[in-house]
């Protein structure tokens, strides 16, 4: 089986590819690469990002045929993608950070900055925060719930269906922290730095 | 509920640990990667490297160690010292590292955090502030404490906030290495200042200095070297005890 990271300048994504590696040891074949023919073979998508939605975004569309690549990978063929951070967030329809930027469309939705009530809170949302899970989602097999995951941003994606949130996690509201629409599957938190509990949410992903 | 963070610091020269923790079961006392996996896999929240590395000659050994040990720990790893540029920034972050924290060049030039934060994004650039109390007010000092520039520290954690910084790491020059506690009247002022995370630095000697940075300090997050370094305490113990004072921590 091979697994291919989108490797398209999103900032630094040396931590997604260690524990994705860490994870797969020989069972999987981890794939770094923005060649959308390499992309089209595989089997499952990662989607990092940091930096802002806005930055993201741009450095997606800047590679010839990677966002059509992408979206018969996930919408046409229905194959299993993780996005992670502003990886998810560019599942929305539009985002604010910056300034007002078109994301993919895949979820209906915002992204939008968190509301830290008058300064009453910390931005960025910074540390491990404990996940609600309130839907059954494969990634989430065996993590129990109220698990600690590592959250660092400011902005957050709120789709229209709430069905589509699987997990939530409380700061200066409750903000969603996790989708999953049918093969498509983000989460807010960073897995790969959320210690062993977040490996597995990798290991999830893997073995689906 | 976010949890106020724990994080051991080790301290790294020419690519060994310089006071590191005296564990028998220890194969190599003086690898950073193993101490670092050693703190992880007892529940650190973050770790944090500081390169003290003099000479010019030696500076990349702090690559290797980064690339090691982000190999074996999956906890968020902050690396600082002797960070001049934006190419110094990408170079420890293509290594592994997940934040970056810089000192004298942000003082020097803080085009530095500006350019770094856009390119990098705020989540990894963390601006390191050291003060030292001068009459009423606390002034920045730079190249590992040693020059006073006589900028009022309060106002330069506010400065690095709007030019991007994601988190402020406030060590007191007076408290470091004292173990007489946080300078908290200067975490609190630069917490209440500022709307970024300030991690409180400098001066731990016991667990009830941890519980005063938070308290008293309104720190996000509290950074120790020594505690942890000598097997005083383990960070298992430093978490429990932070428990019980209500703080809210992982566990």
């Amino acid at each position: 089986m091979n697994v291919t990271i989108v490797d398209y300048n999103s900032g630094n994504i040396s931590s997604v590819i260690n524990s994705f590696k860490e994870v797969a040891k020989d069972k999987v074949n981890i794939e770094v690469t923005s060649d959308i023919n390499k992309i089209k073979s595989s089997d499952k998508v990662v989607l990092p990002g940091q930096g802002s939605f806005k930055s993201c975004v741009d450095a997606l569309t800047s590679i010839n045929g990677l966002v059509d690549t992408l979206n018969d990978f996930a919408i046409n063929n229905k194959k299993p993608l993780l996005g992670i951070c502003v990886g998810l967030q560019m599942f929305a329809d539009v985002g604010f950070e910056e300034t007002e930027t078109k994301g993919l469309g895949w979820i209906s939705g915002k992204v939008s900055k968190i509301d830290n009530q008058n300064g009453k809170y910390k931005l960025p949302h910074i540390g491990w925060n404990q996940i609600n899970i309130v839907k059954d989602s494969k990634i989430f097999k065996g993590i129990e719930n109220n698990s600690h995951m590592y959250f660092v941003h400011s902005y957050e994606f709120v789709p229209e269906d709430k069905n589509l949130i699987s997990a939530t996690t409380e700061y200066s509201s409750n903000i969603v922290c996790s989708v999953e629409k049918e093969n498509i599957f983000g989460t807010q938190f960073h897995p790969e730095k959320s210690d062993k509990t977040g490996l597995k949410i990798i290991d999830n992903f893997i073995s689906i | 509920m976010l949890k106020n963070r724990i994080i051991p610091c080790l301290d790294v020269k020419n690519g060994r640990v310089v006071k590191g923790i005296n564990f028998v079961d220890l194969q190599d006392a003086g690898d950073p990667v193993e101490q670092a996996k050693i703190y992880s896999d007892g529940g650190a929240d973050e770790i944090c490297f500081l390169d003290i590395t003099a000479s010019n000659e030696n500076r990349d050994t702090i690559y290797d160690v980064v690339e090691k040990t982000s190999k074996k720990c999956f906890v968020p790893l902050t690396v600082g010292g002797g960070v001049r540029s934006v190419d110094d920034i990408n170079k420890l972050l293509n290594c592994g590292a997940d934040k970056v924290s810089i000192n004298t060049a942000a003082v020097q030039n803080s085009e530095v955090v500006v350019e770094s934060s856009k390119k990098f994004g705020s989540q990894c650039i963390v601006v390191a502030i050291d003060a030292k109390k001068n009459d009423d007010k606390w002034e920045i000092f730079t190249h590992g404490g040693r020059n006073n520039t006589g900028i009022d520290a309060i106002e330069f954690a506010s400065k690095m906030e709007s030019s991007g910084a994601g988190e402020l790491l406030v060590t007191s020059m007076d408290r470091d290495g004292t173990q007489v506690g946080y300078d908290t009247e200067l975490m609190y002022k630069i917490s209440s200042k500022v709307n970024i995370p300030v991690i409180a630095s400098g001066g731990v000697g016991n667990l009830d200095h941890l519980v005063d940075g938070i308290k008293l300090g309104n720190a996000s997050a509290v950074l120790a070297a020594s505690i942890f370094h000598y097997g005083k305490y383990s960070v298992k113990e430093a978490k429990e005890y932070l428990d019980s004072k209500g703080i809210p921590v992982r566990i």
